[in-house]
């Protein structure tokens, strides 16, 4: 129902203040978003093609922005299976503290990121509780690509969590003992009847997840070790370029970090919107 | 429900369920993976603040630098919340209830502060109002200060807030429809009128919802500020830099003391946010059934 | 008036309000100093005698703010108008680029100050675990087996710069100028480093906090000031052979003191750093006095010799030559990273 090419401008509908909110949502998202962003893209435009060519495919650049889309692609997996995980214990079981665990999958989002780096940090070096353990299995987590997957598994937890919930409470258990009255095993009801549905949820918390772990940086920098070609981090290498006083290498990579969110971000929306035509929810 | 499992034949658990060993073993795992990930980080945040004792604890808090950066972080939420709310509205209004083309490249412009990098955040203000940017000279020779001074720390903060209201509001208003919006209008209310008294009622948990979480964030946080700041101690500082700086003199019980109140803040948040969830969960589900 | 109106107008309030707070807040005069990381007990002591002497002279108050931060990323903010009355960075080549880029200081600030614009000067040594016990006395030993060496990054970092040279110096000596083996022997260095953070607190607490390396390369006060924050009983610091004369400048910011009106305060400011009285204060915080005379002979006894190698020296040519050839983008640090293909 919301195929964006057949559409008119506008559906004409009775409700009033169309112009009015849309016309205060556009100056503001201008004014504060889009303006910033035009004199990023503008001060980048300034190297020319081959400036920015040679920039954006600097080895070093590469390394940086793989091992960002590497470690989030690892956080947004693990967060993946896990999230499913957490939001199925907590939509259909009910265990005491059920409460509690719920109201903690929020914390990354409350919690500033540079405290959690710090804590991640302290936690997972090898004289922290959790480090020494890894230690004597003979890992070094902390200050390692495997730090800084731990940092981007707890800022980007509560998206697949907070995604799959709604959906997974909304489905109608008469499904499911439909498929069991008709002879289906538990597991190949779940396999079959509920996954599919909760696929679409799923898709849009990882991709959620992926975008907010790319861009991470305070609570990264704490945990990563910085070492160049093996734990920076695409959003350190910003700052190390700036730091150079190399303003346009940094606003070049800025722009390719910008493009990906972009990209992630729009076919979000567009699943939601696909989704939300098929389904009739997200 | 029990009647399928009745009718399966007595003491047999219900077919849309699992095994109780499966169920706790899936209950473990999940509060496992939640305890390493989030209950130790904010446990070792809270237990580093108390090293020093209680006395050190409120000493540490009620230090001038400290303290300037507590009102400065107050003062930044309290302009960036809302303006982002303000924002929401309108934002979650146009899209919500209405048809209009472009829709999906407009939520996702909304979306894109959520995912761009906080460094690059606080890059972009810079590059505009810095004194090497595009408005640097004119706002210089008008003796504005943006950049490294207050209004560049609220810019920064409104960024990377902007979507958390709209983001709660789309999809629920999305989910309600405009069926109470036309009755209402079809009974004579105005426009104002019927956002105030039909619209705001069903969406004001989900509203304060939101702005809570636009607080919290507001609240923590660290890379764009830190862009953006200037790290002039006891005037631009907020809390998530004044945690940093007192981090690198060492004074690590007094860091993860200021730390501790963002944290404890974080909390305050969650809790609120339950309560709203459990009375927002009635009000939508008396909405529903109306 | 509608919500909509009335929020609208309580957040153009808020920003009138959020504008003026700073200008309209403190009566007193305001001088704004703009420094790296190491140096907060430095300049909470100086600033403070600094208040007092001027208060007696002119019977004026004055506020002294301070900033903290990576030198390179100071250098950055007062570039893109941090409004810095005085910078003290830990180089000279990141005054030189606000000079450059900003134009806010000329070209021959260094000759404006007595020694090079320098009012104290350190060196880079070692710290190590108490006891020594992977035997470090030498640059030379940080390239052995199974040694972790802790620095941070030279890209962001002021200290991680004097840190390489430091290196660099020892290897031209003891490799007798073969530039290839001292090549060699930096990039087998940074192999050893296994943390590269942004700044010289930040590798102090690395080293020390979470127990990781061996050896922490560090300006010689940050090495006492851990000594004295972390314990003596747990680290002891070793002096190599050869180092360098690390000489952290001091500048007045003229494009800002003009605008804000604080010439002659920042004037006197920079003045006082070179006074007997802060020359002491220079010496207890661990930085080598460039007027020893002035210091408490106790204080002077803790530096220990070492042959010192000035940035001046022909080996490195002064900051203009050395800052792009070794730290510039592709310069020998970079090609030290470059992964061999």
């Amino acid at each position: 129902m919301t195929s964006a090419l057949g559409l008119p401008l506008r559906r004409p509908s009775v409700l009033p203040g169309f112009g009015l909110a849309l016309g205060f949502t556009l100056v503001y998202l201008g004014l504060v978003v889009l303006v910033p962003l035009a004199a990023l893209v503008l001060k980048t435009a300034g190297l020319g093609w081959a400036g920015f060519w040679a920039l954006a495919t600097d080895p070093r650049t590469l390394s940086a922005l793989r091992l960002s889309f590497g470690t989030a692609l690892a956080a947004a997996a693990i967060n993946l299976v896990f999230g499913l995980l957490v939001a199925w214990v907590l939509v259909r079981y009910d265990f005491p503290g059920r409460r509690l665990v719920d109201a903690m999958i929020d914390l990354p989002f409350a919690l500033p990121t540079a405290v959690a780096g710090i804590a991640l940090a302290s936690l997972y070096a090898p004289n922290g509780p959790i480090g020494a353990l890894a230690a004597m299995a003979g890992l070094r987590i902390a200050f390692t690509p495997l730090g800084i997957v731990v940092a981007l598994t707890f800022v980007s937890l509560p998206f697949v969590v907070r995604t799959i919930q709604p959906v997974l409470e909304e489905i109608d258990r008469e499904l499911e003992e439909a498929a069991a009255t008709l002879g289906a095993g538990r597991l190949a009801t779940l396999r079959r009847v509920i996954l599919p549905t909760l696929v679409p949820a799923m898709l849009t918390g990882f991709a959620l997840a992926l975008a907010r772990a790319v861009g991470e940086y305070g609570s990264v920098i704490f945990i990563a070790g910085n070492i160049p070609y093996v734990s920076e981090i695409a959003p350190l290498l910003i700052v190390i370029r700036l730091e150079e006083f190399h303003y346009q290498a940094a606003t070049a990579l800025a722009c390719d970090m910008l493009a990906v969110s972009f990209a992630l971000l729009l076919a979000i929306n567009l699943v939601q919107a696909w989704s939300r035509g098929r389904f009739g929810h997200v | 429900m029990s009647d399928v499992a009745l009718a399966a034949g007595g003491a047999v658990r219900p077919v849309t369920t699992e095994t109780r060993a499966v169920r706790r073993a899936l209950v473990a795992a999940a509060v496992v993976f939640l305890a390493l990930f989030l209950v130790l980080p904010l446990a070792a945040v809270f237990a580093e603040a108390f090293r020093a004792g209680l006395a050190g604890y409120l000493a540490a808090i009620r230090e001038p630098d400290a303290l300037a950066a507590i009102r400065l972080t107050l003062l930044v939420a309290a302009i960036a919340c809302p303006a982002n709310l303000v924002f929401g509205l309108a934002a979650a209004w146009a899209v919500a209830k209405f048809e209009f083309r472009g829709k999906s490249l407009l939520v996702t412009l909304i979306d894109l502060p959520f995912s761009i990098s906080p460094v690059i955040s606080g890059l972009v203000y810079v590059l505009l109002f810095g004194a090497q940017g595009l408005l640097g000279p004119w706002l210089k020779a008008h003796g504005i200060e943006i950049i490294f001074a207050v209004p560049g720390i609220v810019l920064a903060t409104i960024f990377v807030t902007l979507p958390f209201v709209a983001r709660e509001l789309i999809p629920l208003m999305q989910e309600q429809g405009s069926g109470d919006e036309e009755a209402a209008l079809s009974l004579g209310a105005g426009g104002w009128k019927v956002f105030f008294l039909v619209t705001l009622p069903n969406v004001k948990w989900a509203l304060l919802y939101g702005v809570l979480l636009c607080n919290a964030r507001a609240m923590g946080e660290f890379g764009a500020v830190s862009v953006v700041s200037g790290h002039i101690r006891s005037l631009t500082n907020t809390m998530p830099l004044q945690v940093e700086i007192l981090y690198n003199e060492y004074n690590f019980a007094a860091a993860f003391a200021v730390a501790s109140l963002l944290a404890g803040l974080a909390l305050v948040t969650l809790v609120l946010k339950s309560v709203l969830e459990w009375r927002y969960g009635h009000a939508l589900s008396a909405a529903g059934r109306h | 008036m509608s919500n909509v109106v009335r929020t609208r107008c309580a957040l153009a309030l808020g920003f009138a309000l959020a504008v003026s707070l700073p200008s309209s807040a403190l009566a007193d005069r305001v001088l704004l100093n703009v420094s790296y990381d190491p140096t907060r007990e430095l300049y909470r002591d100086v600033n403070a005698a600094f208040q007092e002497s001027w208060k007696a002279k002119t019977g004026e108050s004055v506020t002294i703010r301070m900033s903290h931060g990576g030198s390179g990323k100071q250098a950055r903010s007062v570039i893109d108008g941090l409004a810095a009355d005085v910078v003290t960075l830990a180089l000279e080549a990141d005054i030189d680029a606000i000079a450059k880029a900003s134009g806010k200081i000329p070209a021959g600030w260094r000759s404006r100050l007595p020694k090079n614009s320098s009012p104290y000067v350190s060196t880079i040594v070692f710290l190590v675990r108490k006891g020594n016990p992977k035997g470090i006395h030498d640059w030379g030993d940080l390239v052995k087996d199974g040694i972790e060496v802790i620095t941070p990054n030279p890209k962001t970092s002021g200290g991680a710069r004097w840190n390489y040279l430091a290196a660099w110096a020892w290897a031209e000596g003891a490799f007798g100028g073969d530039g290839q083996k001292v090549r060699q022997y930096v990039a087998e260095l940074f192999r050893h480093v296994p943390i590269l953070d942004t700044g010289a607190r930040g590798s102090t607490t690395t080293f020390a906090q979470r127990g990781l390396g061996d050896v922490l390369l560090a300006w010689e006060n940050e090495a006492f000031l851990a000594l004295a924050e972390f314990g003596e009983d747990r680290f002891e610091i070793v002096v190599p052979s050869v180092s360098v004369r690390a000489e952290p400048p001091v500048a007045l910011v003229d494009g800002n003191v003009d605008a804000n009106g604080t010439r002659d305060l920042a004037e006197a400011y920079l003045a006082f750093l070179y006074s007997p009285e802060a020359q002491k204060l220079v010496a207890h915080h661990y930085y080598r006095p460039t007027d020893p005379a002035a210091a408490d002979p106790d204080d002077l006894k803790r530096f220990p010799d070492v042959k010192l190698v000035p940035i001046d020296d022909p080996l490195f040519g002064g900051w203009a030559k050395a800052q792009p050839m070794h730290f510039g983008d592709g310069g020998t640090f970079d090609q030290l990273y470059r992964p061999a293909n």
